[in-house]
């Protein structure tokens, strides 16, 4: 097991107000990891922090690489594809446009051609619409299209920030199943926050909760999940 | 009705001239949520710096594609110099960078060029296009001009990879950064496109307003009425307008008593007017919702 991510004593700020206040995780290489905890806890401004999108110190290690004091668009290319919350559809382009996107800093063309088919054969409802604008699909859809669209640069680590939000719970079920296999099949790490605690340890493997801005619980997934007391106290089900 | 093809086709003519500018407009609107009051000047500026190469001995064609380029070297530098810092600043501030560049352009021009009205060379001649009596080899050659143009552009940004990046830096910024664009170099480009775009407008022009500092003040109007009317956040919608405003500028200057020349300019305003009044989002615009 090589480490993949490692963050140690990060903090981050809004303007004067601190989000984090010094929270230490780290990620293996292959595996699928989630952070927990309630609304506010700081789950969003971690994968923020990562990708420098929020003022923050403290130390950032992608696979032994300082990520720093990088642009946001240059840590794309270290491989690290983040679905911010919202899915960050460009609505008014096309699913395929979309897709292409995804792959904007490859230079493989035949690579994206075939990534691109690829990812209809993982989610046939986005072939279907392929000429349709994002902006016309339904939540679901545009959830597996924002997933679709992080897999386009063939990452090593995918971040996650509540995919499972606005969608019905049918859907919900689907589109971790195909997280789970992207991780299994594809080789891909995934780091995914969520609020749906129960679902997430059931595809996770660790699993870390965080409140008010630190780390609180770390762990097994099943651990986490079958010890009631940390559910009761810090999952709420 | 032949008077009327006649004022159609000349137009279509300057129609052509406005969708360039309403283009070049839009284009700096959709990366920086700004109107570019400048842009007239800064096309004014390049016209002048063709001119002086023409006076140098370069020919036309070439001088054309020079300017091109420095026009476009030119809008770059300045979205990096003026614009980029003011990027997090509130709406006046930028209105206040824009109003004074406008005047930096425009007295500099005075200052090298001077005020004196001067005579702009056509590669296209101005004798009658095709033996017909309604529409000249200029104007011909005007329009022309603007539909490679447009069709060039329409390739660029629906066909190339760079193209894209643009259109989903404008679109959704944030989502860009994180799929690796480089949004902040994307809005430098726009600038250059746009001074670019505007360099054409300006050259072509320039034979029918003739060359002087201030000749781009009244075709601006005319580029921000067709900008407006088409919608300010549709590409495509800034050509129609354009087309759509020459044609009715000079059929309103035919037809309507007592508009004639003179009157043409507030017709631009009560256009833009009337478009903001009626439908604020122009013929082929997004209506912008904003959640609070």
């Amino acid at each position: 097991m090589t480490l993949l991510l490692n963050v140690k004593d990060l903090r981050a700020y809004y303007g004067q107000v601190q989000a984090l206040h010094g929270l230490s995780f780290s990620l293996n290489e292959g595996s699928l990891t989630t952070l927990l905890g309630a609304n506010g806890a700081g789950k969003t401004t971690t994968l923020r922090a990562i990708c420098n999108m929020v003022r923050s110190t403290g130390g950032i290690e992608f696979d032994g690489k300082p990520l720093n004091n990088r642009s946001t668009e240059s840590i794309v290319r270290f491989g690290i594809a983040h679905v911010p919350q919202g899915r960050g559809t460009f609505t008014t382009m096309t699913v395929e446009e979309n897709l292409q996107l995804g792959a904007i800093t490859r230079k493989d063309n035949a690579g994206i051609v075939s990534d691109i088919e690829r990812m209809y054969a993982h989610f046939p409802v986005l072939k279907q619409r392929h000429t349709q604008q994002a902006g016309t699909l339904s939540g679901g859809e545009q959830q597996m299209l924002a997933v679709a669209r992080a897999l386009m640069l063939r990452p090593r680590l995918m971040l996650l920030d509540e995919p499972s939000f606005g969608l019905a719970p049918l859907v919900v079920r689907d589109l971790f199943g195909i997280l789970g296999k992207i991780n299994r099949e594809d080789k891909v790490s995934i780091l995914v926050v969520e609020q749906n605690a129960q679902l997430a340890l059931e595809l996770a493997d660790q699993a870390y909760v965080i409140e008010t801005g630190r780390i609180v619980m770390s762990g097994n997934a099943k651990d986490i999940a079958n010890n009631e007391e940390i559910r009761k106290s810090y999952l709420g089900y | 009705m032949e008077l009327f093809t006649n004022q159609v086709l000349a137009g279509i003519a300057t129609g052509a001239i406005y969708a360039c500018m309403a283009l070049a407009v839009v284009m700096i609107y959709q990366a920086i949520d700004h109107l570019n009051f400048a842009q007239g000047e800064m096309a004014m500026f390049s016209t002048f710096i063709s001119w002086q190469l023409m006076q140098w001995g370069v020919p036309y064609w070439g001088a054309f594609l020079i300017t091109l380029v420095l026009s476009f070297i030119g809008g770059i530098a300045i979205e990096r110099i003026l614009f980029k810092p003011l990027a997090k600043a509130p709406v006046l501030t930028n209105v206040a960078g824009f109003i004074a560049l406008f005047s930096i352009i425009n007295s500099s021009a005075g200052l090298i060029w001077d005020f004196t009205i001067k005579q702009y060379p056509t590669p296209f001649g101005s004798s009658p296009f095709l033996g017909s009596q309604l529409v000249s080899t200029h104007q011909a050659g005007m329009i022309g001009v603007t539909v490679l143009l447009l069709l060039g552009l329409y390739f660029f940004f629906q066909y190339t990879r760079i193209g894209l990046a643009m259109r989903a830096a404008a679109s959704v910024p944030e989502s860009a950064r994180l799929v690796g664009i480089n949004t902040s170099w994307m809005i430098a480009l726009g600038w250059g496109m746009a001074s670019a775009i505007g360099s054409i407008a300006g050259m072509l022009i320039a034979p029918v307003v003739f060359l002087e500092p201030n000749m781009m003040g009244g075709v601006l109007i005319y580029g921000f009425a067709a900008a407006v009317l088409g919608g300010l956040t549709s590409p495509f919608g800034a050509v129609v307008g354009g087309f759509l405003v020459g044609i009715f500028e000079n059929l309103a200057g035919t037809y309507i008593p007592g508009v004639g020349n003179e009157l043409k300019l507030p017709i631009a305003l009560a256009l833009i007017i009337s478009v903001l009044v009626v439908k604020p989002a122009g013929l082929f615009g997004r209506h912008i919702v904003k959640r609070v």
